[in-house]
């Protein structure tokens, strides 16, 4: 009777072990994945102020797209800085959707001046926009990954009766919050500057 | 296994790597112990049957630990030095300092694919072939190398680019890298070892040693250990045959699971479908990448038309999977991805 007993509390306190550990290393991976997206995003912040002056001159026209431009990035250097897994992402991701935006009116824009066509860098300029996206999208993308499956085996029982011992606590998603974002967009072709 | 989803097929595919690295070292040991034992069973026998006392008696398993030795250091020996030889055999040249646009944007998409799969960003090399192919190496996810010929670089668009340099990262994440290198060792050991046993039969030496002296045991011993010897041949002249084609089918199934895990890294399974579709249309051999290495690359280098078809045969003795199948499958999951906005879960 008495080996039962230890037999069973043996594979209990190797089971809280084992899932403490799990969990540990999750929280792990999503603190990564988070730092990862730091990384990309002051990549992204660093690359603007160069990239407006080496259009700026050819663009006399589009004070406004550049002046977007540095403001929403602005906003979102400010707000990085508060930001981490458990609070204000959503705020981040709303700041940097407001900056996405705002540089793929430039990327569009750009096209349309001859003179800096001329020179040929819009090729590697583009280039460097397109990387500078990707890489922030896939940044974005592995950390929803590791934050999803952190929090569902938080959740999960039961894991949810270690979460305390690991101090595990749920993570945010980098999701745009607003409804309509995810609405069809439409479709302005005349280009003029947003009232 | 339709519901089981990409993570878990991962889990899955590294305990077969495990299985298969364990189904390994048995056949050596058996290889060697278990000719130890037959010379034990003979000399033993001998000698229990009023042989003079003096006798050699074999009970200390020279022969396994002799090949357990040689499979160790082969094994090392091609873990350490594997990568650096498929890298020299195929003239690849480093790519550290990107000079022209392509370059630049070759290192800039390993970069987001190193994001993406969240693993270190590996080496980058250009082997200089002008027919389009790419594949990965190396012993672990830190030294890894992802080597492309320029032709991909002038045959594929950036997103195509990319699909490909995806589907190399899977196979460093999935750990196939590392247990195609292991696997290359394992079965050149194996062939080594058969190769000798099968050059001293020819020379008549084993006949003296092992079957000639059977008369003199036992009845049940002697029967005991004919059986155990005709076994132990066979096995043993089989196993590089054998290990060839299981290596082989290790190396398809892995296709298929490398495709899936790099739509889950660009959830974009469209472009890769179209990248193997650009890279069969081009179709011409890949001279520089010879033989031994051509298990490694997204298509088959060696213009095999063997991966055009499939059938039996086939099944049995290309290193890739049909293209057209992996094509179809890959366009599925666009489909699915484009109408569910999910990317499916079973491959």
């Amino acid at each position: 009777m008495l080996w039962i007993v230890v037999i069973l509390l043996v594979v209990v306190i190797a089971w809280v072990i084992g899932a403490y550990n799990k969990l540990i290393a999750l929280k792990g991976q999503t603190v990564n994945a988070w730092k990862q997206i730091d990384v990309q995003l002051k990549r992204r912040h660093d690359l603007i102020p160069n990239l407006v002056n080496a259009v700026k001159g050819a663009m006399e026209f589009e004070k406004e797209t550049l002046e977007s431009v540095i403001q929403a990035r602005n906003q979102a250097v400010k707000i990085q800085a508060g930001a981490s897994p458990t609070g204000g992402v959503a705020a981040l991701a709303q700041a940097e959707a407001t900056l996405g935006a705002a540089l793929s009116r430039l990327n569009v824009v750009v096209e349309q001046y001859p003179q800096l066509k001329a020179t040929g860098n819009v090729a590697q300029l583009q280039e460097e926009l397109t990387t500078t996206e990707n890489r922030v999208a896939f940044a974005r993308q592995l950390y929803n990954d590791t934050a999803t499956e952190y929090n569902i085996k938080q959740q999960q029982f039961p894991w949810n009766l270690v979460t305390g011992l690991a101090r595990a606590e749920p993570v945010e998603l980098w999701e745009i919050e607003e409804p309509g974002d995810r609405d069809v967009p439409s479709v302005d072709l005349s280009l003029k500057p947003k009232a | 296994m339709s519901e089981r989803n990409l993570f878990a097929q991962q889990r899955a595919n590294r305990r077969r790597s495990a299985l298969l690295v364990v189904v390994f070292v048995g056949f050596f040991a058996w290889i060697g112990f278990g000719a130890d034992l037959i010379l034990y069973l003979q000399t033993g026998a001998t000698a229990a049957s009023g042989g003079t006392a003096g006798r050699y008696v074999h009970t200390i398993p020279f022969v396994g630990m002799a090949v357990s030795l040689l499979a160790l250091g082969t094994a090392w020996f091609s873990w350490r030095r594997g990568p650096k030889q498929i890298l020299w055999a195929t003239q690849a040249s480093e790519l550290i300092q990107p000079g022209a646009f392509e370059e630049q944007q070759l290192v800039n998409v390993v970069d987001e694919m190193a994001i993406a799969s969240g693993l270190p960003r590996p080496k980058i090399w250009i082997v200089p072939d002008r027919d389009p192919n790419a594949f990965a190496t190396g012993v672990d996810e830190r030294h890894a190398h992802i080597v492309v010929t320029e032709g991909l670089l002038k045959a594929l668009n950036r997103d195509q680019l990319q699909a490909v340099i995806a589907h190399e990262m899977a196979h460093i994440q999935n750990y196939d890298v590392k247990l195609m290198t292991l696997l290359a060792a394992l079965v050149g050991v194996l062939a080594l070892i058969s190769e000798g046993v099968g050059r001293s039969l020819r020379h008549g030496s084993f006949n003296r040693r092992v079957g000639g002296k059977g008369g003199g045991g036992k009845k049940g011993g002697g029967a005991l250990v004919l059986v155990l010897v005709v076994v132990w041949l066979v096995s043993v002249l089989l196993a590089p045959l054998v290990s060839r084609l299981l290596a082989l089918a290790v190396s398809r199934k892995r296709e298929y699971l490398a495709d899936a895990t790099a739509a889950q890294f660009t959830r974009n399974p469209g472009a890769l479908a179209e990248a193997l579709e650009a890279i069969e249309h081009a179709a011409a051999p890949t001279k520089l990448i010879k033989n031994g290495s051509a298990h490694l690359c997204i298509a088959d280098p060696l213009g095999r038309r063997l991966t055009q078809k499939q059938g039996f045969v086939a099944d049995l003795l290309a290193t890739h999977p049909p293209m057209a199948v992996r094509i179809a499958r890959l366009k599925q999951m666009a489909y699915q991805y484009d109408k569910t906005g999910v990317l499916p879960e079973s491959v």
